[in-house]
Formats: structure tokens, sequence, C-alpha cells
């Protein structure tokens, strides 16, 4: 079972490969589009590279729910 | 009944008006720079008077010409579309009219973008039974017709354009040059992309389209290859559908394609053109001479419904 600390640096991995964001900006209060400049198709990739990562399944219509690194890490560490 | 079927030559036909992506700022709230940044598109052609007949027909002059066949060789005329707004006569039977092919099996086949490679597959199986030998394969689309102009999330996307292709018998003792068609489709999420009801115009979940794109396709592209008995490291090119670079880029890297494959980016300069966008693409690049003759290429099609269809075939 991962933490939300692990969680998060994993995300923070999947967030520098897909969209070349900066790991240090990463933390669970950042916007995925606001502040992190991540566009709606790689929020997609985000979400698909996770699925891999964490072995979880993170449907459709749940992806726009996910506004906040937070509310990523909360939605996997609840599923995974 | 013969071994098998190949493309022996090809022609494409675009309008002449160019819309830039600067030109779609001043009608919607987009900019050159998203555009280029999601989608990968710098511009496309717009109809101004041409039907998709019109544009059906011109594609198909071209590549009959370079064929040496007569118009009255063709016994077969299938035109891929989704966009043609006449229900009867359908567009196969006006390109036949007006090209002079007398008596050819005539018909329009609707799976949206990946219609070329059904198109195809069902000209190749025509022959393979003996009930075509000479086929002209075409798509064909006028999307402009049926785009929401004020919705930016889509008018961006899409360009009006047709690529045909004269697909013949093989003689006996040769290999053919069309490989095995690996079809289907993914009726469930069927409705993310639409072309419905009453004048109609192109809505699309695009978050889910990209999803199912980026992740559902790269096996079936390698099990067309497979079922040719094509490693995708043997490809001398890849011609996928036109609909977004980002959506290439993510094939071509599951499909481990190295930098000696020609990879077809013809949306730069046409847009997404929908059934057209293949054989618009392939055209194009053999026009150009980037692919030598007798090369494999894989065809891959994708879109709307979901459908799919691809096949390897040998460069004419």
């Amino acid at each position: 079972m991962a933490t939300r600390e692990e969680i998060t640096s994993g995300l923070a991995e999947i967030l520098e490969e897909v969209a070349g964001v900066n790991p240090d900006d990463v933390a669970e209060s950042k916007s995925f589009t606001e502040d992190l400049d991540v566009d709606s198709l790689s929020m997609v990739e985000v979400v698909v590279a996770a699925e891999e990562k964490f072995g979880v399944k993170i449907p459709d219509n749940e992806v726009q729910n996910l506004k906040t690194v937070g509310d990523a890490v909360s939605y996997i560490e609840a599923n995974h | 009944m013969t071994a098998g079927s190949r493309i022996v030559a090809l022609g494409h036909y675009q309008p002449s008006r160019v819309v830039t992506n600067d030109d779609l700022a001043k009608v919607v709230d987009t900019n050159d720079a998203w555009i280029r940044d999601r989608v990968g598109i710098a511009e496309r052609r717009v109809a101004d008077q041409e039907t998709v007949a019109d544009m059906a027909t011109f594609a198909a002059e071209k590549a009959l010409a370079g064929s040496g066949l007569a118009a009255g060789d063709i016994d077969m005329v299938a035109v891929a579309t989704c966009s043609s707004v006449d229900r009867c006569p359908n567009v196969a039977t006006r390109v036949a009219a007006r090209l002079g092919i007398p008596a050819p099996a005539a018909f329009d086949l609707n799976t949206a973008c990946s219609g070329f490679s059904y198109a195809l597959g069902t000209a190749d199986h025509a022959i393979r039974a003996g009930a075509a030998r000479n086929a002209l394969v075409i798509g064909a689309e006028k999307l402009s017709d049926v785009v929401d102009w004020t919705d930016r999330s889509t008018a961006v996307l899409f360009g009006d354009g047709a690529g045909a292709a004269v697909v013949t018998a093989v003689p006996d003792g040769e290999q053919p040059g069309i490989g095995p068609v690996l079809w289907g489709s993914a009726p469930d999420k069927g409705d993310v992309l639409r072309i419905e009801g009453w004048r109609p115009y192109i809505q699309q979940e695009g978050q889910m389209v990209f999803r199912w794109a980026t992740t559902a396709l790269a096996p079936f592209a390698i099990e067309t290859c497979a079922k040719a008995g094509v490693q995708p490291s043997d490809l001398a090119a890849f011609v996928p559908h036109q609909a977004n670079t980002r959506i290439i880029d993510g094939i071509v890297k599951r499909l481990g394609l190295g930098p000696d494959v020609v990879i077809a980016k013809d949306l730069v300069e046409s847009g997404n053109t929908s059934a057209a966008s293949v054989p618009l693409a392939l055209s194009k690049l053999v026009e150009r001479r980037e692919v030598p003759s007798g090369a494999p290429v894989l065809l891959f099609g994708f879109g709307g419904g979901l459908t799919y269809a691809g096949q390897v075939i040998r460069c004419p």
C-alpha cells in the first residue's frame, strides 16, 4: 500500500515524462490545468500512465473530477 | 478467383482555398499555438463550390490516368464517405457517370474516418472472390458542410479533400499487394463522436476519443502487421488516419517504429479529412517518391463508431 507521499512522487514522475512538468512544482494543492499547465489531452496521458503505474482503473467519467494532484492521490489511494 | 489484388495507382484532390489557424482565430476563440500544440494542424483546405462527388471524381480521374487502364476496364467503384449530403444517387455512381465508367458495381460505404481501409478491404475481397477485376477505391469528404463553425473544440480540426486508388487483380504467380484487412469497432463507445440528426454537425468527446485512440489501437496495428507476415520494424512507411499528431506519435511509440520509417503527417497541411485522410496522405507520399515501389506500408484508419481498419499494402 503506497503512502500519499509515494503516490505524489509517482505522479510527479509521470507528469515530468508526459507533460514536462518540473517535479519540484508538484504538490497536492496544485491544479493540473491551472498551476501545472497540463492540457486536456496530456491529462488523459497522465491518467493512462497512472493506471499502469498504480494498478487502478480511472474511468472516463472520473477524469473530470481530478482537478488537483491531491484529488488524483485520493482517488488512487482509495482504489488501488 | 485470383490470388489477390494490389494498388497500381493513386490520386488526390484538395480544394484550392487554404484556411490557416490565424484565419480561424478571426471567427472562433482560438489561436495558432493552441491548435498546433493540441492537434498539430497548421492549415486545412475548405471547398467552396466542390461537392463530395466532385472531389472524389477529380481524385479518381488522376488515379485512373496513372493506372494505364481505361474507364471501361473499371468494374467496381467504392466510395468511403460520411459527409455526402445527397442520399441518392450515391457518390460512386456519380463518379462513374462523370468518368464514363459504363456499368460498375457502385456503392458508398460509411465507417467515418476508417472508411478507406474498409473500402480497400472490401474491394480486395471482391477481387479475390472473382466478383470484380479492377476497382476504384475512393475516400472523399466535405466536412466543412458538417462542422459547427462556432464550436472552437471541433471547428479547428477538419478539412475537405479526396484520395483514390486503382486496385487490380494480381497476375498469376505474383504476390498480392494488399495484405489481410483487420477491421472492427467498439460500438459501446460509439457515441463519443457524432454527426447525427437533420442538418447535422460534428460533435465529439475529445478526451474520450483521444484515450481510445492512444490506448486501444496500437495492438490492432501490430496484429495487422502480423496478419501480413510483416514485423513493424520492416515497414517502410506508416499512414494512419490523420486526426492528431499526438495520437500518431503515441501509436508510433507503441509500435516501436524507428526513425527510418516514414510517418505520414499530412494533417499539418490538410487537417482531419476523415475517410479521405489515408488515401490523401498515401497519394502525396507516393507522388513525392518518399516510399520505394514495392515497400510495405501500414495503413490504419480509425474514428467515428468507433470503427477501425487497417492493412499492410505494397507501395505502388
